[in-house]
This record gives structure tokens, sequence and C-alpha cells, in this order.
């Protein structure tokens, strides 16, 4: 058996479950969905990123059938749902502040959507129980939902919106009121339920570590745009833009001038030693490079020493020439001998440029920002011997348990933020305020971004 | 000590301004009427005595009481008393729940102003008010008027001194103490409860008829209670809304005292009806409670 990534994005002839096609949704003079176009594949775990008021809640409303497109489509499973009112959609959605009806018990909660189809007793009773075990909860079926804990009062809300078996479940900020270790565990059991139910998920969160979590595709929206939409390792480490690279996870960010550098290197060691070679297999005549006798110590090399010494060759001394497998070993990495290609960003006049290999080339010449993770930074007292080091002083130490965040000036003023593990204990960490360092990155760690 | 005191202060209220004056009115009640000042016998004289104490309590006695059920006057009165109550409670919550929903449900900034106009009659005279509607229901009244010059009718409607005014007159009068307690029910109703309903299957009628009314059954009894309890012992809207064929026993108790100076049987009729309040009041508390307990 083979395993195959859940991709159906990337996949043309996958049919989407949702499809939004140019929608618009204003309220007034405010735009709260801008001409978007999306689609959503069956069975994924989709989420809706962005600050509050981005358009996000909008979106779900929609699909939800409780806000109708100003302009634009909505379809599900191929069906156009402009006229089909929240009771007619096979779509059921579990709310931020989960709406669970205070006049019913848990068990009424849950059988609620099912005795509105007319189902018999029976069904009922044996989905609802099935829905009680999914989520652990049967010994409160019979509790109001004030006798029970938020967590718990979540999962009922979970239960009853699944209870339907809908094709598309919306989640509104589902997680926001439990506290952190709880979220936590409920993001893992979240994504257990998706993968035995099978459901398409599409959640709306301003946390960004909770869609990265759950999400199989996290969409990051602004102003009733989507900016980027990708699996959640490739927005954080491909961001497309400045926005998503500044929203999710923290990120350094350090402006410059780009400078396509050229693919063929110049002059490199390799190319040095390979000329070498060709010095050592047809020397050319003696050069006058090396040291020189002068006139009397020849006069006493030639008339006195040479039975002893033998005759003097008049080559230079040199190294031997390098080893086949020294010359196809990549070139050593130093400040000053990068690899080639990429971009040299002039971030501060005087400074070396810090090169980054992550960067369309078309961007030479533009203004453009480098996106770096903190903890893709490496922070030392001597300079490290990589391609970009920047020097400056440490303003503050943010101790995290498992991790510090240095913040560090660097030399024109910019703040950066480096993160280390704390290996050691913090008694023997040896860089401390106000001490000169060196922070290091490799040309591959940043994101070069239009700004 | 200090919780014994503040126990104590509401009992002391519950004495002092309820339980003395109905010791006062049963006395009379169990008095016989006299022409006197005041207007009864026996009159209890302490100076006298302990035997003109035992004189005074062996002259009282059950005899108005039965009086009471001899005349048929005074059970219809009660009937009738509940009878208009009861449809007036009905009447009132019909005409009070669609107002307090739209209260509710409108925009935020508009909840005071909305609040405002429902409590904004109680600023001007009862009595004004009830006076107001004479003018609008009498033949000659704006009611009338208006109906005439739309040609909706050719003959003025005799509304004015029959029941249909005095029911006009209770809802008018009632209708804020049915608005408010519905719409606070209403208004801690979180709207994404609809919403859920709705996404679960409901029609919008259906999610109204599940969720909107269930949670605003305790603002609903409440409501009603609040109406039909000052109701059955409506004296003033009767009298100036109501025809000779009104029977409330509030008017009847009214004559009782004033039109017959018969203090003894008025008294009488106050206690029987005081204790068939007692139970709507018994309930009524019992909701306040159960309601409290649900929320705590």
């Amino acid at each position: 058996m083979t395993q195959t990534v859940f991709a159906p994005w990337d996949d043309p002839s996958e049919k989407p479950l949702i499809q939004f096609k140019n929608v618009t949704k204003r309220f007034g003079e405010f735009t709260a969905i801008d001409n978007q176009t999306q689609d959503i594949f069956e069975k994924e775990f989709f989420a809706l990123l962005g600050p509050s008021g981005c358009g996000k809640t909008t979106m779900m409303r929609m699909l939800a059938g409780f806000e109708a497109p100003t302009e634009g489509q909505i379809l599900i499973a191929g069906q156009d749902m402009s006229n089909v009112p929240p009771n007619k959609r096979a779509v059921n959605m579990m709310f931020q502040s989960y709406a669970l009806f205070p006049h019913l018990s848990v068990w009424e909660n849950i059988a609620f959507g099912l005795k509105r189809e007319g189902k018999d007793k029976d069904t009922i009773a044996a989905r609802v129980e099935e829905m009680l075990r999914l989520t652990r909860l049967s010994k409160f079926a019979q509790r109001k939902p004030h006798q029970i804990s938020g967590g718990q009062r979540q999962r009922v809300a979970l239960a009853r919106s699944l209870a339907k078996a809908p094709k598309l479940l919306l989640l509104d900020e589902p997680l926001g009121a439990l506290d952190k270790k709880l979220r936590k565990e409920t993001q893992f059991e979240l994504m257990d339920i998706q993968e035995k139910t099978g459901t398409t998920f599409v959640i709306v969160t301003h946390d960004q570590e909770e869609a990265m979590t759950v999400a199989s595709r996290v969409a990051v929206m602004d102003e009733g745009k989507i900016i980027q939409v990708a699996p959640p390792s490739q927005i954080y480490e491909a961001p497309n833009s400045v926005y998503v690279a500044d929203f999710i996870g923290e990120v350094n960010l350090i402006k410059g001038r780009a400078v396509a550098r050229k693919a063929e290197p110049v002059a490199t060691p390799a190319v040095e030693a390979e000329a070498a070679v060709a010095e050592a297999v047809a020397p050319a005549p003696a050069p006058v490079d090396g040291p020189q006798p002068n006139e009397m110590g020849e006069w006493l090399q030639n008339k006195l020493l040479f039975p002893f010494l033998g005759k003097r060759d008049p080559r230079p001394k040199r190294l031997p020439p390098p080893a086949p497998e020294e010359k196809s070993a990549p070139a050593p990495v130093t400040a000053d001998a990068p690899p080639p290609g990429g971009l040299a960003l002039h971030w501060a006049d005087g400074r070396p440029p810090i090169i980054a290999t992550n960067g369309d080339t078309a961007m030479d010449g533009e203004t453009v920002t480098l996106a770096l993770r903190p903890e893709k930074m490496a922070i030392a007292k001597t300079k490290p011997d990589t391609t970009n080091a920047l020097k400056g002083k440490v303003i503050d130490i943010a101790y995290l348990g498992n991790v510090s965040t240095y913040h560090v000036e660097l030399e024109n003023g910019t703040m950066v933020r480096a993160q280390m593990a704390n290996t050691r204990r913090i008694s023997r960490r040896d860089i401390t305020w106000e001490d000169e360092v060196w922070v290091s990155f490799s040309e591959t760690s940043g994101v070069v971004l239009r700004d | 000590m200090r919780r014994l005191f503040l126990i104590a202060v509401p009992y002391l209220w519950l004495v002092a301004l309820f339980l003395i004056p109905f010791v006062i009115v049963l006395k009379i009640a169990l008095s016989d009427v006299a022409l006197a000042r005041p207007p009864y016998m026996p009159q209890l004289d302490i100076s006298g005595g302990w035997d003109a104490i035992v004189g005074f309590f062996a002259a009282l006695d059950f005899e108005n009481f039965v009086f009471l059920t001899t005349d048929d006057l005074y059970w219809k009165a009660y009937l009738s008393s509940l009878q208009i109550a009861g449809l007036s409670t009905i009447l009132t919550l019909i005409v009070g729940y669609p107002i307090a929903n739209a209260m509710a449900r409108s925009a935020p900034e508009w909840r005071p102003t909305l609040l405002m106009l429902v409590i904004l009659p109680f600023w001007t005279s009862f009595l004004i008010r009830v006076y107001a509607w004479m003018g609008i229901l009498s033949n000659e009244g704006l009611l009338n008027q208006f109906l005439l010059w739309t040609g909706i009718i050719n003959e003025p409607l005799t509304i004015l001194n029959t029941n249909t005014a005095v029911y006009i007159g209770i809802v008018y009068t009632y209708l804020p103490f049915m608005i408010l307690p519905i719409y606070s029910a209403l208004e801690r109703m979180d709207d994404s409860l609809l919403e859920a309903a709705e996404d679960l299957g409901c029609s919008r009628f259906t999610a109204f008829w599940l969720v909107t009314i269930p949670l605003s059954k305790n603002g609903i009894i409440a409501g009603c209670f609040l109406v039909f309890i000052p109701t059955i012992g409506e004296f003033v809207i009767p009298s100036l809304l109501g025809g000779s064929q009104t029977l409330m026993i509030g008017k009847v108790l009214w004559e009782e005292f004033f039109s017959n100076r018969d203090w003894p049987v008025a008294s009488a009729v106050a206690v029987i009806l005081l204790l068939i309040l007692v139970i709507p009041i018994i309930l009524f508390q019992r909701n306040e409670q159960k309601q409290r307990e649900a929320e705590g």
C-alpha cells in the first residue's frame, strides 16, 4: 500500500466540494469580502485565518446560509446555494458561543437536529448515543448545558453539529473559550474526529497556532481578501507576502535594496584550485613571485654549498595541488565566499550585504524585505563562519523556559529577535544584556519578499 | 446577629404594611355594621379590662361571610373579575410579546430609547390616561370620528361603557408590566441560538416556537402574573370605562365602602379577594424563585 499525500488541491481532476466564484459581500458601504474565488475539497480541514474584521466569519456565514453574497456564487457539491436557506443545507455549524439550547439537556441538544428531520425515535436515540460516545459525553447526557464545564459544552456543540452527518462542518472559533492546555488537547481531538467521520471541516480562527495545528490548508485573510492559501508548512516557510510572514508566527523583517547575484561566480576557491592544478601539470617558466635569494646567497649556494644541498630549484615553493576528492567538495561557506545566485540585500550603508537565495531575482533593484524566523537565527559572541553574520547588541532576553528570545539591536538600529533553545541551564548561559554579539543565519533561511 | 437583623428588616416591613392592615380589615369583616363613626361594632376598649376584651371577641362572627354566599352578586362579581382579568392577561400577552420581541431584537443602541418609550406613559397620572381613553372611545370620540371619516362605518360604534372599553383600558394600562419581564428574558437570549436552530433544520417559525418561546417562559409567566393579580381587584378602569353591566369585584368593593357605607361586608369582600389572590401570588413567587435558581 502506498501512502499518498492528501493534497486534492494539487490534482486538477479532483472536484471541489465548495466553490466560491467571484464572491463579494458588502454591508452597506463596507466591503467584507472582495471578489474572492476559492475552492475547498472534500475531507479537507480548511482554516480561515485572519485578524478580527478580515471577513473570515462572513465567509463562513455565507457557507452556512446566514448571509447571502452580494455578488458571485457559492456552490456546494456543484449546487448553487443562492436560494437555499440555512435549514435546507447539508451544512452544520459549531458556533463560537456554542449556542447550546439552555432549556434542553445535553441529550436533547444533540437530538434537536435529528428530530427536525422527522426520523423515528430509535434511529435518533442510536445516533445520539453514537455521538455521545464519540465525544465522550455519555455520562452527562441528562445534564443541562449550565451544569457542565466549558470543555464539555464545547464537545456537546461539536456532537450536536455532527449528529446530522453534514457534508460540511463549519467551526467558528470553536476553541476560543477554552484555556490553553484544554485547547491543545481539543485541537487533536478535533483532528481525530475529522479523520474518523471523514467530514469536510472549515474552521475560522484568529489563532494562527490553532490553524497550523489542525488544518490541511490555511487561508490567510486580510481586509476581505485571501492573501495566501497553502498547507501550514508552506505558509510558515514560504509566505508569499510580508503580511503573511508577519501574521504567522514571529518574524524579523529586514528591509533593503535587492541586487541580483550572478548565477556563475566570478572567482571561487574551486576555480582557483583548478588553475593551480593546470600549472602543476605543465610548469610554466619560472615565475618570480616566490621569495628569491640575493646575489650573495646565490654565490654561496652555487659555489660553496651545492655538494651538500644540491642545486637550487628555481621554481617558487608552493602547496601541493589538491587531491581530486578535495576538488569536488563544495566550496567552504564563509562570509567571503557565499554560493552563487540569489539576491544580495543591501540593508545598511557600509555593511556587507545579506545573501539570500529564496527570492525572485526579478526583484533586482527593488526595495525588498527579508523575512527571517527567529529560530533560524543563531547568536554567538564570536564571529561565526556563515554567509550572513550581523553584529549587534543584546537589548533584551525573554526567557520562555524551553527557548530564549534575544532582542538584538543591529548596527543600523534595526531590532531583530533570535531564538535559541535553552539546551544548557540558565546559569550557564554566556550571553547577557548589553553583550556585543553576532547574529548569523544561512543564505537559505530567510525569504525575500516584495514590499 | 447581623444576619438576623438583615432578615428582620423585610419581615418588619411585611408585618407593618401587610399583616397589621390585614388584621384590621379582618377584624372589621368580623364586625357588624353600625350607624356610628367608625361605622361598625364592636369597638375594642382595652380600658374596660379583661371582660371588655372577652366581650369584644365574643361579638365577632362570620355573619358577613355567610351573607356574601346568600347574594349571588358577590360570587358573580368574583367570577366576572377572574374572567376579565384572565382574558385581559391573554390579550396583553398577545399585544405585548411581539413588542417585547421586537425590542429585544432591535439594534442595541435603540433599546434604551424603546425601553423609555414603554415606560413613558407612567410619567402622567394613571387617572388622566384613563380619562383620555374616555375621550378616544366615546361616541363622539377620536376613534369614532376617524372611522366615520374613513368611511369604514356609518354609525358611531358604542365602545365606551362596555366590557370592550374595559379590556382596552386594562391592556393599555398593564402593557408595560407584560413587556418588561418578557423583554428582559428575550434580551438575555443569545441570537446565535436562533441561528443554531435554523442551522439544525428549523424554519423561522419552528425556531421561534422551540427556542424563543421556551427561553422567555419565565418572562411570560412573570408578566402574566403582574397583569393578572392587580387586574382582578381593578376598580378605576371598570368604573370609568365600563358600563352598568360590567361586574368587577373592585367596583363592588368600592360601592360597599362608599355608597352603602357597609364596611364590614366590604372588608369581607376584600378578605375573600385577598384569599383568591394568594394562590396566583404564591405561584408567581415560586416562578421567580425557580428562575433565580436556574440562573444561579
